[in-house]
């Protein structure tokens, strides 16, 4: 896989725009082609590509496949494998990336078989070395991070959150846009879609918050979070949890950072009650700093924080509340 | 009904990982002597679905089915404990160090052997490699529908229905059988074994096949059909210096609004 190698990002869209994750892949993938010299290009799958075409060339896409049809008004696995594999046909990458969102996950191993390929899943880091793409990505439960390469082309991969800067959108930027036909018919769809149901968007709001307040199963139940909430409103913050409040049903689902949850990369996390379990750091070790509240001195979130504090959550948080209160002059 | 099940071995992922050591020269995650080796927990609630689909439809026969080493023989076991049917035990040489591709490969093509199935259930990913490839793959070789992240698997008049968890919400799918079902953590817990199914579960089958019994190529199994490479196994780095805020509770949250304050992180 030498020379040149253009790099496929499909691109996700969040009201109506390419997400902040779909810029920021577009940014790596502009980091691969400086080092490449090969190109960039976007797969757009909507129900309208009006105007949205234009964004991803402004923050860096060469050439956007696009392909218009009200089956793309939101995300179908079959539907959308069949187009991203067609557009990769035309397009033949030597790279695929992906958002490490459900529906990337959901994605990318489908279209890495239909073409034959392998695929990296909830990569932290991509690569250029030796003539060579490398994918860093965690594994045994956050525990181990492996470097994996691919025998076969393309490789495709999902991308973590928050991993790569979206760079600032350039509107002079020119590049070309190759309208698609969409290749499956609505009837050749075997999984049918009865019904969809959105959670109250809290969950969505992690991955663009500054800070981020967390909490785990050393809350020991759902009142914490009410607690928690009111914490995040004094700060301005977002509420998440780790995995174990969330299958008790003490928050809703949305709200799990980690492996099988959401990446955040906030300037602040402050994680409450979670006892800093592998699974759970792969979400949250990116922040530029995390504080540690738990009763045990001992936990391993404490390797992890830069700002601990041992103690009961339940005395320790509303005494937090009042003196960021008095801080901000409230 | 034939429900097969997927299913993969992993050592303990509920133990402390100070209990694990990479090997970054043999790229390989070594556990310490006497770490118990178990389903892995997302496969084990793919038994449990399998289990409550059976309960609707008693007829429903469940082949619990594992590529691995020997002692993947436990974790069939622990299946049939669970209430599966039979067993089938994928173990070769040629099968070691395979990637997610000839995993999947090699799953499939055992589908296939059994005579096929109506569905086939996976967890959403092993607790070792994180991947969560596998069950897709086998799906696309299989030329199944597929539907990932399952926290409800129900079955009626030959039509799977599926809840199935997105970043901010539920879906309800269908889809005609046969289909494959990859199953996420919001299934809740799976069974434990009783005695009794312990006991019973002794004397179900379980059939072993070798990759030339599977009519694999040499190319296609294990290490050889692998289309990923390991470069690099490594540790993540930890910066391991955290400042404890000491005092009473108010003197904790004013010593730490102080610090957080000078950080510039509020």
């Amino acid at each position: 896989m030498s020379g040149v190698l253009c790099t496929l990002v499909i691109a996700e869209l969040a009201q109506g725009r390419p997400s902040k994750l779909t810029c920021e892949l577009l940014g790596l993938a502009r980091n691969l082609a400086g080092t490449t010299g090969g190109a960039v290009a976007a797969a757009l799958l909507a129900s309208h590509t009006d105007g949205i075409a234009s964004e991803l060339i402004a923050h860096g896409a060469d050439r956007v496949y696009a392909i218009e049809h009200p089956m793309f008004g939101s995300y179908h696995s079959e539907s959308w494998v069949g187009a991203a594999a067609q557009i990769c046909k035309d397009a033949a990458p030597g790279a695929v990336l992906i958002g490490h969102t459900v529906s990337g996950a959901d994605l990318a191993p489908r279209l890495a078989f239909r073409l034959g390929t392998a695929v990296a899943m909830g990569c932290e880091g991509v690569s250029f070395v030796a003539d060579k793409l490398a994918f860093t990505r965690p594994c045994f439960g956050g525990n181990a991070r492996q470097t994996v390469s691919f025998k076969t082309a393309p490789a495709v991969a999902t991308v973590r959150a928050g991993c790569y800067d979206a760079p600032a959108p350039d509107r002079e930027r020119r590049g070309e846009v190759t309208p698609l036909e969409q290749p499956l018919g609505e009837e050749a769809l075997r999984v049918k879609v009865i019904e969809r149901r959105r959670d109250a968007d809290d969950g969505a709001r992690l991955e663009e918050a500054a800070i981020v307040v967390a909490g785990g199963r050393g809350l020991n139940g759902p009142e914490g979070f009410r607690l928690l909430e009111r914490l995040a409103a004094t700060l301005g913050a977002a509420v998440g949890a780790s995995r174990v409040p969330c299958d008790l049903g003490w928050c809703p689902r949305s709200w799990q950072i980690g492996l099988t949850g959401r990446t955040v990369q906030p300037d602040l996390y402050i994680a409450v009650g979670i006892s800093g379990a592998g699974h759970h750091m792969a979400g949250c070790g990116g922040a530029k700093a995390i504080v540690a509240v738990n009763t045990d001195r001992e936990a391993a979130i404490f390797k992890d924080a830069r700002f601990g504090v041992v103690g009961d959550y339940r005395q320790f948080v509303p005494a937090l509340i009042e003196e960021v209160r008095k801080l901000l002059g409230d | 009904m034939r429900i097969v099940v997927c299913v993969k071995q992993v050592p303990d992922p509920e133990a402390a990982f100070s209990m694990f050591r990479i090997d970054e020269q043999a790229k390989k995650v070594i556990p310490a002597p006497g770490l118990q080796l178990v389903m892995s927990p997302f496969d084990e609630q793919a038994v449990e679905a399998a289990l409550r689909i059976r309960e609707r439809h008693p007829e429903a026969k469940i082949a619990v089915i594992s590529m691995g080493p020997e002692t993947s023989r436990n974790a069939i076991k622990h299946g049939l404990a669970m209430g599966a049917d039979e067993g089938v035990l994928l173990s070769d040489a040629a099968f070691e160090d395979a990637d997610s591709y000839s995993t999947a490969c090699t799953l499939a093509r055992a589908i296939v052997k059994l005579g096929g199935c109506d569905l086939v259930l996976t967890g959403r990913q092993a607790a070792d490699w994180d991947a969560g490839v596998v069950g897709a793959g086998v799906g696309e070789l299989l030329g199944l529908p597929v539907i990932t992240f399952a926290k409800d698997v129900q079955v009626e008049n030959g039509i799977v229905r599926v809840e199935r968890v997105l970043d901010d919400g539920a879906e309800i799918v269908e889809a005609s059988l046969p289909a494959l079902v990859t199953v996420s953590n919001e299934l809740g817990a799976a069974r434990t074994p009783n005695l009794r199914e312990t006991m019973r579960a002794a004397r179900k089958p379980i059939t072993v096949w070798k990759a030339a019994d599977l009519g694999l190529g040499a190319n296609e199994a294990g290490a050889a059909g692998a289309r990923c490479v390991i470069e690099r196994l490594f540790a993540p780095v930890k910066n391991n210096r955290c400042e404890f805020v000491a005092g009473s509770v108010r003197e904790q949250a004013a010593g730490l609004v102080e610090r957080l304050r000078e950080a510039k992180l509020i």
